[in-house]
């Protein structure tokens, strides 16, 4: 359990976490948000390795999103580890409603079909006044079991608690991909036959795969509609699940850490590239992909692996 | 001795098609069953309906005292009926080992809890994969990926990973399909010893009459959808209607289509 890699992972987040407040304030919440969206990531991550690709995570996302903002605003509450597990089990119950069906489907099926779905969220939510519409509304800073931070201490405790939950997530998907249901996935992948003949439903099993990804997209809905303050029906449109897809391929899906750098490293980009060309930056962030895909086909993460690879062939 | 695969009238018609009509047999306990016919003959109609494959049209299958007659196939399976294939069904991606990981992993595990609580690599599991790998002998490929494996390799692991669940019934499409003439006997000799030591019932499809002649205790021979003969292998392979239509080992075949 405590291998190399997660005793690495526990030094960043310390370091991570113990640098924060030295940091400047526009990186802590770029920081923030990237986490949040990795853990959508992290679930992409999931169903990719057993050969699923979704392009309709934004489904969970906004259900995340949404409900931590409908809680906040009509139910009036405020706590945030309340509401953040609230969002996650509310978009983990979703998926478990739409995996009945997803969960038949295969291939550019299933990227279409889970693609209409999250379209499905994004027109009602466009057209319900009492949803916010297309402008969406506002969600109130929260309170951390009582503490109530404002200003540079708000951006601080968000940025702490995005961390903390990435790396019980990163730690319990780890954990995941050593289970008999979690390592199953190239198996998935490469031979669905097989499986079946070895008594195992395919069909459970991916069905599992999209609750827990729907749990971490909820997650990171909910997350991300507290750091940004704000939450509206673009974040169920598929530019969004597009987004996501984008961000594993940038990041590949071979280690979980992957998600995390892959992701933080989405945002920078993105943010430098408004930055220089406001008018082209998508220029720029498309040309990242292009590289990315020509000369890392197995993406950032890949590049971990070839250096601890190395020096173990050397010796 | 009581049977441990019982099969009654047997049916399946596709469409106007009948691809297997009036089956009707009983298979003893730990017997060696070779099935030989002319393709399209209702061999493998037959084991895919055994296998929960394909749902029978009529008639019915037990497996001891219980009727499994169109059950799915993974809870065929988990009841004891295994399986290999005539084109090798393995994980491409993964190593020989890890490829019997995942078989002994995916038999061993009952449940979705249990899949999710116990890890794949357990000790068990890898105990259970090593030994296969030495029974099947296979231990010289067992860092190779499974998709750069000989095509022999390729079905002894698909037959291990077959095995691997612990089964009482094991059925083989075509085990020696796509080996060269010189291994065929080579394979079949490691795959006869290996299930004989498990004292498994086995049922295998062969076009080759020698081999069936060597490792079969039994021979069903189909035609037309059903079966024409059905005993020991001298006497089965000496019936008339069996070496005209099926073995092709009398002159009159000549011009036959079957042959």
């Amino acid at each position: 359990m405590w291998s190399r890699a997660n005793l690495f992972g526990a030094l960043a987040f310390i370091a991570v976490a113990a640098a924060a407040p030295a940091l400047p304030a526009w990186l802590v919440s770029l920081a923030t948000i990237a986490f949040a969206n990795a853990l959508v990531v992290l679930g992409l991550v999931i169903l990719w390795r057993a050969g699923l690709v979704p392009f309709g995570q934004a489904l969970f996302y906004a259900t995340g999103a949404y409900a931590v903002a409908l809680l906040s605003r009509y139910a009036g509450w405020r706590d945030v580890f309340l509401l953040v597990a609230v969002g996650a089990a509310a978009a983990g119950m979703v998926a478990f409603l739409v995996g009945f069906l997803l969960a038949r489907y295969r291939d550019i099926f299933f990227a279409m079909l889970s693609l209409a779905m999250s379209m499905i969220l994004y027109g009602v939510l466009v057209k319900t006044e009492t949803l916010g519409s297309t402008d969406g509304f506002h969600v109130e800073s929260g309170t951390f079991l009582g503490y109530e931070p404002h200003g540079r201490a708000l951006n601080l405790a968000l940025f702490w608690l995005v961390l903390g939950l990435s790396a019980v997530s990163a730690f319990l998907i780890t954990l995941y991909f050593r289970t008999v249901a979690g390592a199953l996935a190239m198996p998935v992948r490469d031979n669905e036959i097989r499986l079946e003949f070895l008594g195992i439903s395919v069909t459970r099993l991916i069905h599992l795969k999209l609750v827990i990804s729907g749990i971490l997209a909820g997650l990171g809905g909910a997350l991300a509609a507290l750091a940004v303050a704000h939450v509206d029906p673009n974040m169920a449109y598929w530019t969004t699940s597009g987004g996501f897809v984008f961000v594993t391929i940038l990041a590949g899906v071979g280690s979980v850490a992957a998600a995390f750098v892959g992701s933080l490293v989405f945002e920078l980009l993105r943010s430098i590239a408004i930055d220089l060309l406001p008018g082209f930056w998508q220029l720029i962030l498309g040309s990242a992909l292009l590289l990315t895909i020509l000369f890392l086909p197995e993406g950032l993460g890949s590049l971990f692996y070839r250096l601890r690879r190395a020096p173990e062939q050397g010796s | 001795m009581t049977a441990i695969l019982s099969v009654r009238d047997l049916e399946k018609t596709f469409g106007s098609i009948v691809a297997a009509r009036d089956i009707t047999l009983d298979v003893p306990a730990q017997q060696t069953v070779g099935i030989i016919g002319a393709n399209g003959a209702g061999k493998t109609t037959f084991i895919n309906m055994i296998t929960g494959h394909l749902r029978p049209t009529k008639g019915t299958i037990r497996l001891e005292d219980r009727d499994i007659t169109g059950w799915p196939s993974r809870e065929i399976t988990r009841l004891g009926i295994s399986r290999s294939f005539q084109v090798a069904q393995i994980f491409p991606s993964l190593t020989v080992f890890e490829n019997m990981c995942a078989a002994a992993a995916a038999a061993g595990s009952n449940g979705a809890f249990a899949r999710v609580l116990t890890p794949l690599k357990s000790p068990a599991t890898i105990r259970e994969a090593d030994a296969s790998i030495e029974l099947f002998r296979i231990a010289a490929y067992r860092h190779a990926l499974a998709s750069t494996l000989p095509q022999g390799i390729r079905k002894l692991l698909d037959i291990a990973m077959a095995v691997v669940g612990s089964p009482r019934v094991l059925l083989l499409d075509e085990p020696t399909s796509g080996i060269s003439v010189e291994e065929k006997f080579v394979v079949m000799d490691v795959v006869m010893s290996a299930l004989k030591s498990r004292k498994l019932t086995v049922l295998f499809v062969e076009h080759d009459m020698e081999i069936v002649a060597r490792f079969a205790d039994r021979v069903l021979a189909f035609y037309d959808g059903t079966v024409i003969a059905d005993g020991a292998p001298a006497a089965a392979l000496a019936d008339r209607r069996v070496q005209t239509l099926i073995s092709g080992t009398k002159p009159e075949r000549e011009g036959h289509p079957h042959a």
